[in-house]
């Protein structure tokens, strides 16, 4: 069995129809964009109740202060119901950032969970061993409800990816290489496993970046198999479930997708040879090497949201910037996705190194990435980006986003144009 | 039940988002009336205009493969729903889209290229399609005739449009 059988195995609660799996959801995930209209409906049905408030776990993230009266409306709607509902993981303005960077990172997920969450990039924690998808509003509202959540079983395709990681790339580039393969419709119906050395020898952060475009080729979530990586990252939370590390480690095994089980297509990559990698158009499977698009003009450089906002994406970024100034023709933006990020890279000089560059550092949200909130272009200009979708208008009306790596957008950002990062000095930033 | 059929707005365009169906500077709305006027506002495809009267006057979408790929938002249906259309013909979809237009009780009905090309063959002509759920089958009327067309649906998904939606079916039995 793959890894994602053996969680719709030991989570099925009925089959309603053949090919039909209804399964008991461990973590029902809100934010404040889909979830007032769920809460509405319930309070509508008098149905205003939770299925278990210690797995359901809310953020404000997306516009976050509030930006306007709406959005001031929906965040107290979702404030006022997990206050009504007793619900203990509700993280607000202070405490709140990008709903797929500070639920990892508070230590939320577990291998083997099913999570759903009304955000396509849910698939983010299948980074963790686990089952996790984007759902719509009328899920989320099951999911909190009663539990549970309806699927088709999903196919999985398999990617090895193997060789060795030159400099100047990073996780980003293989997932866009990937979906360049896949295509934004390769993996409708599937999960996508993330296996090989490379893998392997990739940080939580870096599989969580894999992860969160997987439903960019059309993914149901994407998944890694709980390792060593795992266990050293869950330790603060799972140290009293077991003895050791190893035993963890050994426990986490049982999700791992078996030797010769069925997947509906494996595909074999090399990144030994492989460039940084960019998008060009409104797709995400876009893709093009970096050295086909430098010397393109941008007006705006963002490095920040559930793809790209953590630490080491600072580091990374930081470690091009330090001691140099971005272009006066670029607006720099940059958005650490949670609280403790930003204070790990204050801790360690990387906001220093940000402002000295004239990067404007925003507090934890979304921001930009959607065109909601801050950070919108105006028609015609050009953003080079470190987030998930460059669709027509996603950052604003008329604009257009480049998707690339924070290697790529740091050095964008100090020549005012796209840029290859193997042609810069890096410094250790931290 | 919803009502299903009427006249047809044709999208002659594979992995239409739902950025495009609906922009995310609307989803800090939380009425499916304010979304109205919204409908298709970003989405680009030769020939189309989202003010123009075919899209008012539109009780179905035919399009091409990958429809509603992107964001999860079911404010997507909604704004459909909200305009009066309940149906949506296409050769694929994304996943979430077409869980989310089932768990509303609508229709997103898969054909294969061929049927979807056959029903392309009356585009401009004054289209109208008549669903025939408990058949599954649908015809399509224009200027350039008729022609009549079978689909599946799987029974998970015909149930929650009779039941009127997820949250009825589940429950009902959960």
């Amino acid at each position: 069995m793959t890894l994602a059988e053996k969680i719709f195995k030991t989570h099925l609660k009925d089959e309603p129809f053949p090919g039909t799996k209804v399964l008991g959801i461990d973590v029902v995930m809100c934010h404040e964009i889909t979830t007032p209209v769920a809460i509405n409906d319930l309070v509508a049905r008098g149905k205003d109740r939770v299925f278990d408030p210690s797995k359901i776990k809310v953020v404000i993230d997306h516009v976050t202060p509030a930006k306007d009266t709406k959005t001031a409306r929906q965040g107290k709607i979702l404030r006022d119901w997990a206050r009504r509902q007793n619900i203990p993981d509700f993280f607000d303005i202070g405490r709140n950032g990008v709903c797929h960077a500070i639920f990892p990172e508070k230590g939320f997920i577990r291998p083997g969970y099913t999570v759903i969450m009304g955000d396509s990039h849910t698939c983010t924690h299948g980074a963790f061993g686990a089952f996790a998808a984007g759902v719509g509003t009328t899920d989320l509202e099951v999911g909190i409800l009663k539990g549970v959540c309806a699927f088709r079983e999903p196919k999985t395709i398999r990617i090895n990816i193997n060789g060795r990681m030159p400099a100047g790339v990073y996780a980003k580039d293989v997932i866009l290489r990937v979906i360049k393969e896949l295509t934004v419709k390769g993996a409708t119906d599937c999960v996508i496993e993330f296996c090989g050395d490379v893998v392997k020898g990739m940080s939580m952060e870096s599989r969580m970046t894999l992860c969160n475009m997987a439903i960019e080729a059309g993914g149901t979530s994407g998944v890694c198999m709980p390792d060593e990586v795992t266990a050293d990252y869950l330790w603060p939370f799972i140290s009293n479930d077991y003895e050791d590390k190893e035993a963890a480690v050994e426990d986490f095994r049982k999700w791992w997708s078996d030797e010769g089980c069925d997947y509906a297509r494996v595909i074999d990559m090399d990144v030994s040879a492989m460039e940084p990698q960019i998008t060009d158009g409104y797709k995400p499977d876009e893709v093009r090497d970096v050295s086909e698009m430098t010397g393109r003009r941008v007006d705006q450089v963002y490095i920040g949201s559930c793809t790209n906002g953590r630490l080491e994406d600072l580091r990374v970024a930081a470690s091009y910037l330090k001691g140099r100034q971005i272009s006066p023709e670029v607006r720099g933006i940059v958005s650490p996705a949670t609280p403790k990020i930003f204070r790990d890279a204050d801790e360690e000089g990387l906001i220093r190194i940000f402002m000295d560059a004239g990067f404007c550092v925003t507090n934890p949200t979304c921001g930009a990435c959607l065109g909601m909130s801050n950070g919108v272009l105006a028609p015609g200009e050009v953003c080079a980006s470190t987030t998930n979708r460059n669709f027509n208008g996603r950052m604003g009306k008329g604009g257009m986003v480049h998707l690339m790596s924070p290697a790529v957008a740091a050095v964008t950002a100090i020549e005012g144009k796209i840029s290859d990062p193997r042609k810069f000095r890096r410094e250790e930033a931290a | 039940m919803k009502k299903f059929g009427g006249k047809v707005l044709f999208l002659d365009r594979s992995d239409i988002n739902t950025d495009e169906i609906i922009p995310a500077k609307y989803l800090t709305e939380i009425s499916k009336e304010a979304l109205k006027p919204h409908i298709l506002e970003d989405l680009k495809v030769e020939g189309f205009d989202p003010a123009s009267g075919e899209v008012r006057e539109a009780r179905v979408i035919v399009t091409r493969s990958n429809f509603g790929c992107g964001s999860s938002r079911e404010h997507a249906p909604w704004v459909f729903e909200i305009n009066d259309i309940n149906v949506v013909i296409a050769s694929s979809f994304a996943r979430i889209f077409r869980q989310n237009m089932f768990n509303c009780g609508m229709l997103a009905i898969e054909l294969t290229e061929d049927a979807i090309d056959s029903l392309f063959r009356h585009k401009g002509s004054g289209a109208a399609i008549d669903i025939d759920f408990e058949g599954d089958a649908l015809m399509i009327t224009s200027d350039k005739g008729k022609d009549s067309l079978t689909y599946k649906m799987a029974g998970f998904d015909k149930a929650l449009v009779k039941a009127g939606g997820w949250v009825e079916f589940a429950d009902a039995k959960y």
